[in-house]
C-alpha cells in the first residue's frame, strides 16, 4: 500500500527492511528527520539508536558496530560529513561495511541549509586520506531513498566497503508516495567479524600495515575490489534518449527538474533526452558514452560549480563538447530555466 | 626472558606474599606472529609500563576465563600494536576514538567483554569528547588508561597530562601553564559523572602498587562481566626512553613525581542503578513502518477521472498557520485518489511567525520537478504571501486568498482570485487553527480538484480526537459554503475574474 512519506524517513524504512539494527548519529538540518525516525523506529525492533556527541564519534561507533558484523548506519549533512571523513577512511581501510547518508546542503563552511550537490567530490572522490573509494548511490525520489538504502546495505556487505547514499535537502525533505514490500533479509555471513566468541577470537579488524609491501598489497587488493564494483555495479536511468540530439545529464533533485525540462523542450520540438547516473561511484561511464554516442550536444546540470561534470568529461574523453549549467547557494534551477539552457544548446548545434 | 621479568617483579617482595608468575598468560600469543621480526619479545622499550599493564590484563582475562569473550580495542600510540600480543578478538581504531568504537561493539555484542586500551594523548587530548560521553552514557565497557605524561610513539611531545615544568619536544622550556594550561586529571574529571561504576588510579611504580594495579584491573573487568556499567582504570606508567631515565629511575619518578601530582585513589566503586524508564514497545517491522505483504502486484487505488492532467499548488503563509500541514493533506488526498503526488516544503530553523510555503504536485504521470515555479493554484494565507507569489501563478490559474478582500493597490490580471476570511471563519468555529482546513474547503469547492469525501477520509485517518475531527469537518464545510455563497451573490473582489 502506498504511504505518503518524507524522503528522510524513507531512508530509515529502507534501512529497517535491509536488516539495519543500529544507528549512530548527530542531528543536523536538513538530515535530522533520519535520526528522528531512527530514534523512533529502530529501538522498537530491538535495535540500537544512540545520539552521539559528534559526527566524529558517530562514525567511530559505526566502525565498532560494523566490526562486530551487524548492519549499521549513520546520516548527516555536509558539515557533519566533513567530520566523518576520518572515520570513512578507516572504514574503507579496514574493509568494514556500513551505510552513510549525506543529505547535502549549501557550503562551504556553515553555508546554509538549502540543497546543494557540492559534496560530490568529498563522497565520490573520497574526502578522507588515502587511496580508497566509497560506493555512492544517488536517489531522486522518496521511493528511491528507501530502495537505494536497501541496495546500499547489500553493496556494502558484498564489497566490504562503506556505501554512501548521496542526496540533497529537497529529496530529504519532500514527501511522495512510498510503496514498500516486506522483504526477508538474508545478510551474508561475515566470518571476518570480531564478536567476542571462540570462533572469531583470531579475527582482527585493522587498517594498519606497517610494512610498505604489506600496505601496497592491501591497496592492490582494494583496487581489485573496486574494479569488480566498477564492472558490475553501475546504475543509471535514461529518459527519451532514443532519438535525442541533445543529452542532458543530472542526478538527484536536478534530474527531476531536468525530466520536466525535457518534456517542456520536446513540446517545443527539441529532441532532448535525459541521462541520470544512479550510481555516482562507480560512475556509469560506458553507459554514458553509449547514450551520448547519438547526440550532438551535451549539457550537465548540477547544484555545484561542476563536480560530476569532471566525471562526465572524463567518460567522454574530449570526444563531445560538454556544456555546464550549475546553480549554487541553495538555489535550484526551475524547469523554465533548464529548458532555456537546452534551447541554447540547440542554438549552438544549429 | 619470562623468568627474568618475574625476577624483577620478585625483587623487594620475597617475603610479602606476592604471587610470582613464571609463565606467560595464555591470553598472550605464544609467539608474536603478527610482528615482522623478534617474534618472541614485545616492541616496548625496556622498563616500559605497557608490558606490565598488558601482563596484568592478560592474566586477569585468563583467570576470569574471559579470553573467548573479549574484544580488545587498540588505540593509536605505543600500544597501537596491542593486537600483536593479545590472543583475543582485536579491533584497531583511529586516534582517540576507542570509546566510540567500543560503544558500537558493546551495543552489538552486549554480553561480551569490550576493552579499550588508551594512552594519555589518545584518551585525554584527541579523544576527550569520546571518553567523557562514553562514561556519561554508562557504556558497559572497560577502559585502561595508561598515563605516562608524554607522547611516546611520536617521540616525546607534550601530553595533556604532562606535568607543570616537565620538558617535552613541544614544551622545550617545560610545561608553562600560561601557555599550555595544567595537566588534566581524567580520573577526577570522570568521577564528576553519575554513570561510571568503577574509577581507580593505580601506579606501576613498585611491586606494592603493581599488585594494587593488578587488583584494580581484575575488579574493572569483573564489573563489566557482571553488567554493572562503565569501569575505568588509570595506570601511571613509566616511559624510561622518552623520560631519559633508566628503568629503575623511571619507576622512582612515577613514585616520587607522578603520584604526588596524580594521587592514587579509588574514586568510584559502587553499583549505579540506572532506571529503565519508558522502554520502547516491540513491534514487527511490517507493522512499524506501515507495510504489508503484497497480494497481487499494485495495491494502490486506480486513478479517478480527474479534470486535470497535472495540478501544481503553492501554499504560503506565516509559520504556524498550518501551511505545510495543508499541503500534506492535499498530497495525501491526491495519493488516495490514485494520483502521483509530491510535497516539497520550505524548510529551515524551527520557528513560528516566519514565513512558510510548500509546493504540491498532483499528476496522472510520474512527476518530474517537485519544485513549482508556475503554480496553477496559489493558496495565500496572508498578504505577504499574496504579494510575494501571485505573479508566479500560471495564466488562467487560481489564487485563494485568506482575507476578506484584496489589498486596494493589488492586482493580478492573469489569475482568478477568490477571497475568503479563513481566520475569521475558523475563529467563529472555535479555533483559529483550522483556518487551513477552511482554505482547503475553499480550494475543493473552487477548483473541484479533489473530492471532499477524500478530504474527510484523510482527516479521519489523521485526527484521532473526535472533537477536533468534528471541528475540521465544520471548517471544511465552512470553506466550501463560503465559496458557494460568494459566487451566488457575486461578491467577487476581482472584476475580471471567474470566467466560469
Amino acid at each position: 500500500m502506498r504511504q505518503l512519506c518524507k524522503g528522510n524517513v524513507a531512508i530509515i524504512k529502507g534501512a529497517l527492511l535491509a536488516g539495519c539494527r543500529a544507528y549512530y548519529g548527530y542531528p543536523i538540518t536538513p538530515a535530522s528527520e533520519i535520526a528522528e525516525a531512527a530514534a523512533l523506529y529502530i529501538p522498537q525492533v530491538g535495535g540500537t539508536f544512540v545520539q552521539a556527541e559528534s559526527e566524529t564519534a558517530s562514525i567511530n561507533m559505526v566502525y565498532g558496530a560494523a566490526s562486530a558484523g551487524i548492519r549499521v548506519m549513520t546520516a548527516s549533512s555536509g558539515p557533519g560529513l566533513s567530520l566523518m571523513q576520518e572515520g570513512m577512511s578507516y572504514l574503507a581501510g579496514a574493509e568494514l561495511p556500513c551505510v552513510i547518508v549525506d543529505v547535502m546542503r549549501g557550503g562551504p563552511g556553515l553555508g546554509n541549509i538549502a540543497p546543494e550537490q557540492s559534496d560530490y567530490f568529498a563522497m565520490v572522490k573520497g574526502g578522507g586520506h588515502g587511496n580508497y573509494r566509497n560506493l555512492v548511490l544517488a536517489p531522486a525520489s522518496v521511493q528511491e531513498m528507501a530502495e537505494l538504502t536497501v541496495l546500499a546495505f547489500d553493496l556494502a556487505d558484498k564489497y566490504r566497503n562503506p556505501a554512501v547514499v548521496l542526496t540533497d535537502g529537497f529529496v530529504g525533505q519532500m514527501m511522495e508516495p512510498l510503496d514498500l514490500e516486506y522483504r526477508e533479509v538474508v545478510a551474508p555471513p561475515k566470518p571476518w567479524a570480531v564478536q567476542g566468541t571462540a570462533e572469531t577470537r583470531k579475527n582482527m579488524v585493522s587498517s594498519i600495515f606497517l610494512e610498505t609491501d604489506d600496505l601496497e598489497q592491501h591497496q592492490r587488493q582494494l583496487e581489485a575490489k573496486y574494479q569488480r564494483a566498477q564492472n558490475s555495479e553501475t546504475r543509471w536511468e535514461e529518459y527519451c534518449t532514443e532519438d535525442a540530439e541533445v543529452l542532458v545529464i543530472g542526478y538527484g533533485i536536478v534530474s527531476r527538474v531536468l525530466r520536466s525540462a525535457v518534456d517542456q523542450a520536446r513540446n517545443r520540438g527539441i529532441k532532448v533526452g535525459l541521462f541520470r547516473p544512479i550510481s555516482l561511484w562507480p560512475f556509469p561511464a560506458k553507459e554514458l558514452v553509449r547514450a551520448a554516442g547519438r547526440t550532438e550536444r551535451i549539457l550537465v546540470s548540477e547544484l555545484s560549480n561542476g563536480q560530476m561534470l569532471e566525471d562526465v568529461r572524463l567518460a567522454l574523453d574530449g570526444k563531445k563538447p560538454v556544456a555546464f549549467y550549475g546553480r549554487v547557494g541553495g538555489n535550484v534551477p526551475t524547469v523554465e530555466e533548464l529548458t532555456e539552457k537546452i534551447e541554447e544548446q540547440m542554438a549552438v548545434s544549429a | 626472558m619470562e623468568e627474568k621479568r618475574a625476577a624483577v617483579l620478585d625483587d623487594p617482595a620475597s617475603s610479602s606474599g606476592y604471587e610470582i608468575v613464571h609463565s606467560k598468560s595464555k591470553v598472550f600469543y605464544p609467539e608474536f606472529e603478527r610482528k615482522t621480526d623478534l617474534k618472541h619479545q614485545t616492541h616496548y622499550c625496556p622498563g616500559c609500563g605497557h608490558g606490565v599493564a598488558h601482563k596484568l590484563i592478560a592474566e586477569a582475562l585468563e583467570d576470569l576465563e574471559l579470553q573467548n569473550d573479549t574484544i580488545l580495542v587498540s588505540p593509536v600510540g605505543c600500544s597501537v600494536f596491542a593486537y600483536y600480543y593479545f590472543d583475543v578478538g582485536n579491533v584497531q581504531v583511529a586516534h582517540g576514538r576507542a570509546p566510540a568504537a567500543a560503544t558500537g561493539l558493546k551495543r552489538a555484542c552486549p554480553d561480551k567483554i569490550v576493552i579499550a586500551y588508551q594512552g594519555d594523548g589518545d584518551l585525554a587530548a584527541i579523544g576527550t569528547a569520546e571518553i567523557i560521553h562514553a562514561a556519561n552514557r554508562g557504556e558497559k565497557i572497560t577502559i585502561f588508561f595508561v598515563n605516562n605524561t608524554i607522547y611516546g610513539m611520536t617521540g616525546g611531545q607534550m601530553a595533556p597530562t604532562t606535568l607543570v615544568g616537565q620538558k617535552s619536544t613541544t614544551s622545550p622550556w617545560g610545561r608553562r601553564p600560561v601557555n599550555e594550561g595544567f595537566p588534566l586529571h581524567m580520573s577526577e574529571l570522570l568521577s564528576s559523572l553519575e554513570a561510571p561504576v568503577y574509577i581507580e588510579r593505580v601506579a606501576l611504580s613498585d611491586n606494592k602498587n603493581i599488585m594494587k594495579a593488578r587488583r584494580a584491573v581484575r575488579k574493572a573487568l569483573e564489573k563489566q562481566r557482571d553488567g554493572a556499567g562503565f569501569s575505568f582504570v588509570e595506570i601511571l606508567s613509566p616511559c624510561p626512553t622518552i623520560w631519559g631515565k633508566d628503568p629503575m629511575e623511571a619507576r622512582r619518578w612515577v613514585a616520587e613525581t607522578m603520584i604526588p601530582n596524580f594521587p592514587l585513589n579509588v574514586f568510584r566503586d559502587r553499583k549505579v542503578e540506572i532506571p529503565v524508564n519508558n522502554a520502547p514497545p516491540q513491534k514487527t517491522i511490517a507493522e512499524l513502518i506501515g507495510i504489508e505483504k503484497k497480494v497481487d502486484g499494485k495495491t494502490s487505488e486506480p486513478a479517478r477521472n480527474h479534470r486535470f492532467h497535472d495540478l501544481t499548488i503553492k501554499i504560503a503563509g506565516f509559520g504556524g498557520q498550518g501551511v505545510l500541514l495543508l499541503g500534506q493533506l492535499l498530497a495525501e488526498m491526491g495519493m488516495r485518489e490514485g494520483l502521483e503526488v509530491s510535497w516539497l516544503p520550505s524548510y529551515g530553523p524551527e520557528m513560528r511567525s516566519g514565513s512558510a510555503h510548500c509546493h504540491i504536485c498532483l499528476s496522472k504521470e510520474r512527476i518530474g520537478s517537485p519544485l513549482i515555479s508556475q503554480p496553477s493554484v496559489l493558496i495565500a494565507m496572508n498578504e505577504l504571501s499574496l504579494r510575494k507569489f501571485a505573479s508566479q501563478v500560471a495564466p488562467g490559474g487560481v489564487i485563494i486568498y485568506g482575507r476578506t478582500a484584496l489589498p486596494v493597490d493589488f492586482s493580478c490580471p492573469q489569475a482568478q482570485i477568490v477571497c475568503i476570511p479563513a481566520s475569521e471563519l475558523a475563529d467563529k468555529l472555535g479555533s483559529a487553527k483550522v483556518a487551513n482546513v477552511v482554505m482547503m474547503g475553499a480550494l475543493l469547492e473552487e477548483t473541484e480538484c479533489l473530492s471532499p469525501a477524500t478530504a474527510m477520509q484523510v482527516l479521519e485517518a489523521k485526527v484521532k480526537n473526535p472533537a477536533l475531527l468534528e471541528l475540521d469537518r465544520k471548517a471544511l464545510d465552512a470553506g466550501r459554503l463560503y465559496i458557494d455563497d460568494t459566487v451566488a451573490v457575486g461578491a467577487v473582489t476581482q472584476a475580471d475574474g471567474f470566467a466560469q
